[in-house]
């Protein structure tokens, strides 16, 4: 079937099988391979990337669902030369070891950030009602909203770093 | 995965008579139970209607209720303000469920819909009454541990797995659906899941082609007073070994009426009025709450593996009950 996906801000016409994943066109139809396939069942996080600004697993989604939505991936990122701040901030706090659950890490780290500023709750916020507060987050809030993305080398504590430098810089400025 | 035709639908009648047109044709929503079922062959639609563009997005809080759209997803309902407020039991139930990821992008329809995490049925190999009319239940004598101990059959004993809908139900929430041939019903929450009993297989009171529309929760003062509690092997990501739903209506320390739900340890989400009942007019002390927990495992059946889930879920229920005593409204 013929569709046109919209990645990166750039429009691809493409014909697929309608079984093919998001992923697996991502990776192996468009050579985007700064997605991984870790679990291939929605277990690992690795395959994450954001559909019209929310983080998504591209391995449980068919590309033939995503016609006429801004898909964006770790290639997008960075603009020019440029690294996002969550990428300079995994680099700064050694935030990974071989790397293969770093690119869906740091997009759903990116949109972590950008849940927390919204105020939204997660499992562990004592009190739904009220909105969360980047300044004062705990570590425990972090975790449960990466819960999501995991890392067999166990990098955790300084992914959580990570997303704290953010946090901080970006509530400092 | 098997070969499939995808279809997109711009209207919800035109979407129920394409799946109502074929005996294997499905809807897709998020796709976290479906493509995941279909990529290990438990499912295999040959027609697949995307319903996530049939204006089904939206949330309406009136007065009376809130009317949550199908495709609308499990974060936009449990992030929203109106739900937050009127009912922290649902969106704590749904924040305790999955992932970022896979909420932003379930939709309420598919949670109500959603299959069995039983791995057995999740095997094509095993025998699975469920997934397979009378070809067994490796459950029965397998490794059971996850199992429910409320709701069982001898023909099948796997646990419903959502959250969500255990609020939904002490909520009063009401389904509505669309039929192929354009006419509509509301069916109420208690009515939507079926036991398995000896058809394990059918597992929801819709018909082929019927399509969710949105959910109605009418709205309900004393669920300000309410609590999720989750209780699982993992403190994230993982599905339920027992879970409670409670709503308390308190006159100073007496309870003047209850809800309680359960998850995790049931074929379907469970609802005890007899529980409920039994708590009317007493002090809303924990040794109450334990007299209550012990009315609504009242007749649990367990396997090898799985007795230790008749005393976890009263603890359970006892600790949601406490938890909601001690909310400040």
């Amino acid at each position: 079937m013929r569709i046109t996906l919209r990645i990166n801000n750039r429009t691809h016409e493409l014909s697929l099988d309608s079984r093919l994943t998001l992923l697996d066109a991502l990776r192996d139809v468009l050579g985007l391979t700064g997605t991984k396939k870790g679990c291939d069942q929605g277990a690992c996080g690795a395959c994450t990337v954001i559909i019209e600004g929310h983080r998504v697993l591209s391995c449980l989604t068919l590309a033939a669902a995503c016609e006429g939505q801004q898909i964006d991936t770790i290639e997008g990122l960075t603009k020019g030369d440029e690294l996002h701040p969550m990428q300079a901030a995994f680099l700064h706090c050694d935030a990974f070891q071989c790397g293969y659950c770093t690119p869906g890490q740091i997009l759903s780290a990116v949109c972590a950030v950008q849940e927390v500023h919204a105020g939204v709750p997660s499992h562990v916020t004592r009190d739904v009602r009220q909105m969360v507060n980047g300044a004062t987050l705990t570590d425990e809030e972090i975790r449960e909203r990466m819960s999501g993305n995991l890392c067999r080398c166990g990098a955790y504590p300084n992914i959580v770093a990570a997303v704290r430098q953010v946090l901080a810089h970006e509530v400092r400025s | 995965m098997r070969a499939f035709t995808f279809k997109r639908s711009a209207a919800a009648e035109d979407a129920a008579s394409a799946v109502a047109a074929g005996p294997s044709a499905m809807f897709l929503a998020g796709g976290t139970t479906l493509v995941d079922l279909m990529k290990v062959d438990v499912l295999t639609p040959d027609t697949v209607v995307d319903v996530r563009h049939l204006g089904l997005s939206g949330i309406d809080v009136s007065n009376d209720a809130i009317a949550v759209g199908a495709a609308v997803t499990n974060s936009q309902l449990a992030w929203h303000p109106a739900v937050r407020e009127w009912f922290p039991v649902l969106s704590q139930a749904i924040l305790s469920g999955a992932t970022t990821q896979i909420r932003n992008m379930a939709t309420v329809a598919g949670n109500i819909l959603q299959r069995t995490r039983c791995p057995y049925f999740r095997d094509v190999h095993a025998s699975c009454n469920r997934r397979q009319p009378g070809t067994g239940c490796d459950a029965l004598e397998g490794f059971n541990r996850g199992h429910a101990v409320l709701g069982v059959s001898e023909h099948c004993i796997a646990t419903h797995p959502s959250d969500m809908c255990v609020a939904m139900l002490i909520l009063d929430a009401n389904v509505h659906t669309v039929r192929p041939d354009g006419t509509v019903r509301s069916i109420p929450f208690r009515e939507f899941h079926l036991a398995p009993g000896d058809t394990p297989h059918v597992e929801v009171a819709l018909e082929h082609g019927e399509l969710i529309t949105h959910i109605v929760i009418p709205h309900l003062p004393a669920a300000r007073r309410s609590h999720y509690l989750k209780v699982r092997d993992r403190a994230s990501y993982e599905f339920a070994l027992a879970s409670a739903a409670v709503v308390l209506d308190l006159d100073g320390d007496t309870i003047r009426a209850a809800r309680l739900g359960l998850g995790g340890i049931a074929t379907k989400p469970w609802r005890s009025i007899e529980a409920e009942q039994s708590l009317t007019g007493r002090k809303a002390a924990d040794a109450t709450f334990r007299d209550a927990a012990e009315i609504a495992l009242n007749g649990a059946v367990a396997r090898e593996h799985n007795l230790f889930k008749i005393e976890l879920a009263k603890r359970t229920i006892v600790r949601a009950f406490a938890a909601a005593r001690d909310v400040s409204v």
